[in-house]
């Protein structure tokens, strides 16, 4: 594989960029893959690389019924977080941090990791106290949290309305200093090359239309493009968990919804890290083009469609029009959704299945992106190892049955209410 | 924006109504001994499929019934409303 470099940068200018070799192959499928994840996002992707850079498990396939990257991880507003209360979703996301800041090193590809902070707004003495609370769990995990009063607030984002008579005054927020963003489709390109390199094989535009089982154990799966053996299969589908799981007579703790998200017109620089403004159901970052990128609710009724409603966004950005008048100026650029694996509690399953060599990677909701390398890690170790790493032990499948939930909301089962 | 007919009401704008959820969950019966395995299917399991769904609305900002309707997830067209107690 060619590195990516400013030499290979420089020697490839003399030939007007027309010689550089393509970043992974695009063969047909082989008869029997030792592993066989279907999924060609984030986590999919990142899964076959730790497969094969952690585990030696190279005779992998990576199934995908569009393109890579087509996903939710090319749709998402590329938010890196470890902000949780919970135990086992603080350690999870903080070890996912930590791969995070060196991703472009190890990928050889500019994921462009800026970690320039979220704040989460607070509106009440009560709300102030939950975010004392929630940052000294944090802090106990390891994770960088700060609380911030309403001037130290000002400091980082003087343009919000600050006035008295707004319906959510600004009392302060939460800060995680170590937060930020990266560019998404570099993250699913970098891992795609580098697992294509060590021999996984991508394979695009190729369905998956049922699942061969034989005593309870999985022996391979029915495509588009023809049957492919396996011995071990993971399920790395996000918004259409609930469509294969249908394929295996399974009825899963999730919903699918769609959320969307927007971006206007680019202006000057004058945000810098992530701001969420719950009270108002919106949250805003900056992208470096300077792109405001917005998000917020859910649409609000299961769908599938991969494009959302108009009452949200009105929705959505009345409430950030609240928050930062200016934003009234701006034209807004472009909308889009994408369909969210809404899972019963707010956190992801990764586990086993009842099914030998089956193995489920789900339930991301609306926070998948920023658990990407983390996500890949501990599946490929599950896989790898047919039992969970001690980082996803808790993401487990029948936390549903015995009542071990991880409610990082508290929000219940409404899950089109988060 | 979804135009949905409320049984009661007619057709009005989706904002006036509030979702809640998929119609065709049972509460496992009372006073049975019922295992763990029925509710969790009535508390956390979703079929939620692509296309046809039965799911109940409330015409929240209207005449405040709640009701059924078949809707399809993928295109978002309803094809019928029903009162709670009538079969869709």
């Amino acid at each position: 594989m060619q590195k990516y470099s400013v030499f290979s940068l420089i020697k490839n200018a003399f030939s007007d960029h027309m010689n550089w070799e393509v970043a992974w192959k695009d063969p047909t499928p082989k008869k029997e893959y030792d592993v066989i994840i279907i999924g060609g996002g984030g986590h999919g992707l990142a899964t076959a690389y730790y497969l094969a850079k952690e585990h030696k498990i190279t005779n992998v396939a990576i199934i995908e019924k569009g393109w890579i990257g087509g996903g939710n991880v090319g749709r998402n507003t590329t938010i890196i977080r470890s902000n949780f209360m919970y135990d086992a979703n603080g350690r999870f996301n903080e070890f996912g941090m930590d791969l995070w800041r060196n991703l472009s090193q190890e990928l050889n590809f500019n994921v462009m990791f800026s970690p320039r902070g979220i704040i989460n707004l607070a509106h009440s003495d009560a709300q102030m106290n939950a975010y004392a609370r929630r940052g000294n769990s944090m802090r106990l995990n390891g994770i960088d949290a700060v609380l911030l009063g309403r001037e130290e607030v000002k400091k980082h984002i003087p343009m919000a309305d600050f006035s008295d008579d707004v319906r959510f005054p600004i009392f302060g927020g939460l800060m995680q200093p170590s937060a930020g963003t990266a560019r998404h489709d570099a993250v699913a390109w970098g891992y795609a090359r580098q697992a294509d390199s060590m021999g996984v094989d991508i394979i695009q535009h190729c369905e998956v239309e049922g699942f061969n089982i034989t005593n309870g154990k999985i022996t391979g799966v029915r495509t588009s493009k023809g049957e492919i053996k396996a011995k071990k299969v993971g399920l790395c589908v996000a918004g259409s968990t609930n469509i294969l799981a249908e394929k295996l007579n399974m009825t899963l703790p999730i919903e699918t919804h769609c959320l969307q998200a927007c971006v206007s017109e680019p202006v000057k620089p004058l945000l810098d890290g992530v701001v969420t403004f719950g009270a108002g159901h919106f949250y805003i970052s900056q992208s470096d083009k300077g792109e405001m990128v917005m998000g917020g609710d859910l649409d609000g009724y299961n769908s599938y469609a991969q494009r959302g409603n108009l009452p949200t966004i009105q929705h959505v950005l009345t409430g950030g029009l609240a928050l930062f008048p200016f934003l009234s100026r701006l034209k807004m650029l472009r909308t889009w959704g994408g369909i969210m694996d809404m899972s019963m509690d707010g956190s992801p399953i990764i586990d086993k299945t009842h099914i030998d060599g089956l193995y489920l990677n789900c339930g991301w909701c609306y926070g998948g992106f920023k658990s990407t390398p983390v996500s890949g890690w501990t599946f490929a170790h599950t896989i790898a190892q047919d039992r969970p790493h001690e980082l996803n032990s808790e993401l487990s499948l029948n936390r549903f049955s015995t009542g071990y939930l991880l409610d990082e909301k508290g929000i219940g089962t409404k899950t089109w209410v988060g | 924006m979804l135009h949905i007919k409320c049984p009661y009401c007619g057709i009005r704008s989706q904002n006036e109504f509030a979702y809640g959820g998929d119609a065709s969950v049972k509460r496992p019966e009372l006073n049975k001994d019922v295992p763990d395995k029925e509710w969790d299917d009535f508390v956390y399991n979703r079929k939620s499929l692509r296309g046809k769904h039965i799911e109940l609305w409330h015409h929240v900002s209207g005449c405040r019934q709640w009701f059924k309707a078949q809707r399809d997830t993928a295109t978002h067209e309803i094809f019928k409303t029903a009162t709670m107690n009538e079969e869709i």
